[in-house]
């Protein structure tokens, strides 16, 4: 186990280790201590490394993660894995707005609560979110699931494409062109599978799915008033 | 009809012109507002409402020639470690394989490299084929972050922060679903046909103190290395450069509503923004009010079609300018021979804007097969270069009549406006007086 302590090496140090790594390496496994609520910690990380993150962090930690599986002990900022490729981001606390944010792969967890715009234009990340979500989440998702296991704010999937979403409690209203659909068994076998990924205990069948009605996928006069 | 009464000569509305009434029957017809590429159409005030003054007695000009006139610049030095150094201050703006086809990309690409220039990636993300015959290639990060992926970001040589366009200050995008081939649809992880529409606000930041952090996040995933750009459309270029350098941009890409877009709607484009003559002396200013003019370089885009936009530019106090519209031409985009396709397409040559469509009878703006292979690359390429060259001797000549021994040092001392309102706009005096509206008595 390797420490960094934030405060006394600050960002470019840590960040410049992580990236560096050989990739032969075995020492793989990083803890940072006082990240002091600091932006762009473990961003660009693109190997299979153990991060753990102890206490809070600013904005885009853990942004265009690849490979490596990153833990906060804390909560997260804005933009938490942004733009994510692959790998495990893991906050333990809440995360603020555009959690996620045009990911393209990997598993984001939210233990807690996450603001607004959670998943915004996601391309193809997996989300769950233990708690709520804010208004405007997964909008315009294009690929990928959000799993909410609490509920969520208005707007739900405002103009999404062909995301998936799943909400366990109320969903205050449907964005654009998203509507309430079938839970067929396919779907429940994916979302027990991305609820035991997350290592969160929620019972499948008490979600409700959400997706594209696609009536907005080519432009038309008369859907102008949808916009 | 009194045939002893003179007829009066019938007399068309200037309010309600042909093509007002054509635009209007259109609408009532469709229901759809028109959608078109390219730039603003309409006469502005433009680069040739500058003159230069040249020299005489009171100033002393270089041989033509003989004399070196240097027209290297470098870009991006405020924070990378690996700024950008191009032999020319022309570079060729951002424009996406999708909206252009991938021989159009290879065309600019090779034009770029044999004139010492950088080449830009557009909405969509960055092709093996674009950066490996680009040698300097910028790459473009939008709000939609179609494409956007970390591999490609540490592969480019400076990366630009999409805030605005000059064709759409404020606007997003849309690449109409009949472009959306399959590797379109793959590159953007969408459905194939699918209308593509492209925010207009970056998803994880808004404002400057944002941005400021958002900037930090994309140095430290490039390790400092390659410099940050930001592009503005002419909106409100004091202001905007001002935050643009507070949040720690490199280089400022400043675009005016000449400057042309894959796709919009037509009345974004004619009726939002500014032009790029009034864009540049508030964006000058604002850096020079920040101790900061040389230090983040501005590149002017918008309309910029000859060796003599580029010295007024340049002399107005842009490091570089950008072009887009024109490269497209210089490699094939309107030309006449394709006539009568055009007239097939219910248009003309020179006139043909329907590029969202993706019938281009010249093979740029489409992603049909047939029609892209059209275009060979290689000669395309040598195309722009030639163009790129020619508007550097022009830059070179203007700028030696003036006695300077570098395109950088033009001022706006070398220029006088033809009009009063260009004047105003550039800040320089109107031809044959002192006067300077807005700043000086006349």
């Amino acid at each position: 186990m390797n420490t960094m302590d934030f405060q006394k090496i600050g960002l470019r140090e840590i960040n410049r280790t992580l990236q560096g790594l050989d990739p032969l390496s075995n020492e793989r496994n990083y803890t940072i201590t006082n990240p002091m609520g600091q932006h762009a910690i473990a961003c660009g990380l693109n190997a299979p490394l153990m991060v753990d993150i102890q206490g809070n962090v600013g904005f885009y930690c853990a942004g265009m993660n690849q490979q490596a599986e990153v833990t906060i002990s804390g909560h997260a900022g804005v933009g938490l894995a942004e733009n994510m490729m692959s790998g495990i981001v893991r906050v333990k606390g809440n995360a603020s707005q555009s959690a996620g944010a045009t990911g393209h792969g990997g598993l984001l967890v939210i233990e807690g609560d996450a603001s607004s715009r959670c998943g915004i234009s996601m391309k193809g990340i997996d989300i769950v979110v233990g708690g709520s979500v804010g208004h405007m989440s997964a909008f315009m998702g294009q690929v990928g699931h959000l799993v909410v296991c609490g509920d969520a704010g208005e707007a739900l999937g405002d103009s999404i494409y062909e995301a998936k979403l799943y909400v366990a409690g109320s969903v205050e209203s449907l964005g654009a062109d998203c509507i309430e659909k079938d839970m067929t068994a396919e779907h429940l076998t994916t979302l027990a599978d991305l609820l035991e990924r997350a290592q969160i205990n929620k019972d499948a069948s008490s979600f409700r799915r959400y997706g594209s009605a696609r009536k907005l996928y080519n432009f038309d006069i008369d859907h102008a008033d949808e916009y | 009809m009194d045939e002893n009464i003179p007829q009066v000569t019938p007399r068309e509305s200037a309010t309600f012109d042909e093509y007002t009434r054509s635009e209007i029957r259109r609408a009532a017809s469709t229901g759809i507002y028109d959608i078109r590429g390219g730039g603003a159409k309409r006469a502005l005030p433009n680069f040739d409402d500058l003159l230069f003054l040249g020299a005489s007695i009171s100033r002393y000009p270089l041989e033509g020639y003989r004399e070196r006139c240097g027209t290297d610049v470098t870009l991006g030095g405020r924070n990378a470690s690996k700024p950008i150094q191009l032999k020319i201050p022309i570079t060729i703006a951002g424009m996406s394989f999708g909206s252009l086809s991938g021989q159009a990309k290879e065309a600019l690409g090779r034009g770029a490299n044999l004139a010492g220039t950088s080449t830009t990636t557009g909405d969509g993300g960055m092709t093996p084929e674009e950066r490996g015959h680009s040698e300097q290639l910028v790459y473009q990060y939008l709000p939609s972050r179609y494409g956007m992926n970390p591999d490609d970001l540490r592969k480019a040589d400076a990366i630009e922060i999409v805030v605005g366009q000059g064709a759409k200050p404020g606007g997003g995008g849309m690449l109409m679903g009949q472009k959306i081939n399959d590797r379109v649809a793959q590159m953007r992880s969408l459905p194939k046909g699918v209308d593509q529409r492209s925010a207009c606000r970056h998803p994880d930041w808004t404002g400057p103190d944002d941005l400021e952090i958002k900037i930090l996040e994309l140095r430290e995933i490039t390790g400092w290395k390659v410099p940050i750009y930001v592009k503005i459309a002419g909106a409100r270029p004091y202001y905007d450069v001002a935050l643009a350098v507070k949040s720690g941009a490199d280089v400022i890409v400043l675009d005016g509503m000449q400057g042309g877009t894959a796709a919009t709607q037509n009345v974004f484009i004619e009726h939002v923004g500014q032009p790029t003559l009034a864009c540049v002396r508030p964006a000058v200013r604002a850096l020079q009010d920040l101790d900061m003019h040389r230090k983040v370089q501005l590149i002017v885009s918008g309309g910029i079609r000859n060796g003599a936009d580029v010295a007024k530019a340049m002399a107005l106090g842009a490091d570089a300018v950008s072009i887009g519209s024109a490269a497209m031409i210089a490699i094939g985009d309107n030309d006449p021979r394709h006539e009568a396709e055009y007239n097939k397409l219910g248009t003309t040559a020179g006139a043909y804007d329907a590029w969202h469509l993706g019938h281009d009878p010249a093979g740029i703006t489409t992603q049909e097969p047939e029609l892209a292979k059209r275009l060979d690359p290689v000669a395309a390429g040598r195309r722009l270069a030639n163009y790129l060259a020619v508007m550097t001797l022009e830059a070179q000549t203007i700028a030696r009549a003036c006695g300077k021994n570098h395109l950088h040092n033009l001022e706006p001392e070398d220029l006088c406006a033809l009009t009063v309102e260009a004047a105003a706009m550039a800040g320089v005096p109107l031809a044959g007086t002192s006067w300077i509206p807005g700043q000086t008595q006349y």
